[in-house]
């Protein structure tokens, strides 16, 4: 780790001007990607200002009927949270999903958008990465790639995003409450992320001198029909290779509302409303999901050793729109997959 | 191409190392004031500063959990904690999980059960099922499985671990 000086935020206002005014510097909350970034020397603050003091931790009704997750809100806190199990069972699973309940715990809710990719490459300081030095050429395209991208990739960068929590959020509509010099902002939760392009340094429309301050969830939370499936190379504690949030809404027989999101296969969650707009009227099954996942895979393309990702995500797709459609989402400790 | 010019953040920046910072942590019941550099992890404080090496550096990158300790209560990876943002934190380290000389229900258990070989992993691995068991999420072996993913086990003691932890959680009835 290279030094950096330290300082604490003391408001809001107090987080940006700090910002603002050091284009070096980083906000630290849970720490538990930055931390470990520093210690590869992969992304050198030379300031850290610690936020985890801001008071951006609670989780309020809105007055639409959706909620309003402050940002600092541990992962843990918010997938064992009442009524997030009881009305967007989609965030918690997708949270258990992830990481290990350490790393949960210390993990905050607004940092899990902010977290980089865990390419080789981008980790290797060894090597050329564009997104880690821009201009110094991509090793994954032609390199150890089995991880890597399969949708929205450019010739500078095939990097994934790493989240699950992400893919459920951008399922369900969220949206991301940002706060900068010029006052509040409201983001798309599918507009947060970018696609690489020629700028893959740039992961987010966050600007340099804005800070989350929340994630609001609309009203509908689709807690009858939903699955949130990972797959992965172990069972538990590992990106995803693919994984699936599907969410649904039935009425006599026939899909009312649908929407699927992808992660592991993009550098931001994939959505695609064409493959939602495909599913409404239809009845639920099998083969209305086929047709789905043709639609969101149909400019998928492989690269070296990952082209298996593109038959794998057409099955996932399938599997959980079925377990949606049944109400018997995926489990988190149970590894069986129904 | 030379090491200081290449385009990876090789080179070190000379500039006058920040200001060693004020910490007040207690571990253990017992408060420690320092003054340390902002870059040192937990871990670091604990095992160098402090003198307690139950708590082992596995990976030091968050991906092995031999390094969890308890802080206010909540298991977490010490080696990804910057001290300095634990400031006024009560830390938990497997040297502080016995009472007057009695091992805690799940340091027996992990002896009943045989649940180490190596025994690196295992005052994380005993931190991590405090903690597991003080959260009531796992009640099943699969759960317990689940939410132990975080501590690796390189001999693969596994299933005598999660037996242990189920002795524990029954003669703890839940409680911490």
């Amino acid at each position: 780790m290279i030094d950096f000086d330290y300082a604490r935020a003391s408001d809001i206002p107090d987080a940006i001007r700090q910002i603002a005014a050091d284009p070096n510097a980083k906000l630290i909350a849970g720490g538990t990607n930055l931390v470990d970034l520093m210690k590869y020397e992969v992304v050198n603050p030379t300031r850290l200002i610690d936020i985890t003091h801001l008071p951006l931790n609670t989780i309020e009704e809105t007055a639409s009927g959706g909620l309003r997750i402050g940002a600092l809100m541990p992962n843990s806190d918010l997938a064992y949270h009442p009524l997030i199990e009881k009305r967007y069972p989609l965030v918690s699973s997708a949270i258990l999903a992830g990481a290990s309940q350490q790393l949960r715990n210390m993990a905050s809710t607004g940092g899990n958008l902010m977290q980089r990719t865990r390419c080789f490459y981008f980790y290797d300081i060894a090597t050329p990465c564009n997104k880690r030095v821009p201009g110094s050429g991509c090793s994954a395209i032609n390199g150890i790639n089995r991880i890597n991208a399969i949708l929205g990739t450019s010739e500078s960068c095939i990097a994934t995003h790493p989240s699950d929590l992400c893919i459920a959020l951008a399922a369900l509509d969220a949206t991301v409450h940002v706060a900068g010099p010029a006052g509040e902002r409201v983001i798309a939760f599918t507009d947060f992320h970018r696609l690489p392009g020629d700028t893959p340094q740039i992961d987010t429309n966050l600007a340099p001198d804005e800070i989350i301050v929340a994630i609001e969830l609309p009203p509908r939370g689709f807690p009858e029909n939903y699955s949130y499936l990972k797959i992965r190379d172990r069972l538990s504690y590992a990106f995803a290779l693919v994984s699936v949030a599907a969410a649904m809404e039935i009425e006599r027989g026939r899909i009312r509302d649908v929407r699927i999101a992808l992660g592991g296969v993009a550098h931001k969650p994939w959505r695609k409303v064409e493959a939602e707009a495909a599913l409404r009227g239809e009845a639920p099954e099998r083969k209305a999901f086929t047709r789905a996942a043709g639609i969101l895979l149909q400019d998928a393309k492989g690269y070296t050793h990952n082209a298996f990702k593109i038959e794998l995500a057409r099955r996932a797709i399938e599997r959980t729109l079925t377990q949606a459609a049944n109400g018997t989402p995926q489990m988190q400790a149970i590894k069986k997959i129904r | 191409m030379s090491p200081s010019s290449f385009p990876g953040g090789l080179e070190r920046k000379s500039t006058s190392r920040p200001a060693e910072i004020p910490v007040r942590i207690t571990v253990n019941g017992q408060e420690h004031r320092l003054a340390i550099a902002p870059w040192t992890t937990l871990l670091d404080v604990l095992r160098d500063h402090l003198d307690l090496t139950g708590t082992k550096k596995g990976c030091d990158h968050g991906q092995c959990g031999a390094c969890t300790v308890l802080v206010d209560g909540r298991r977490i990876v010490s080696c990804l904690t910057l001290a300095v943002i634990k400031d006024g934190a009560e830390v938990t380290t497997v040297e502080g999980l016995a009472t007057n000389g009695v091992l805690h229900p799940v340091q027996q258990a992990f002896i009943d059960h045989d649940a180490f070989q190596c025994g690196y992993c295992t005052p994380g691995q005993i931190c991590s099922s405090v903690a597991l068991i003080a959260e009531g999420k796992a009640t099943t072996a699969d759960e317990i499985r689940e939410l132990m993913s975080g501590n690796i086990c390189r001999c693969g003691a596994y299933t005598n671990i999660v037996a242990a932890i189920q002795q524990a959680m029954a003669s703890m009835d839940g409680k911490p």
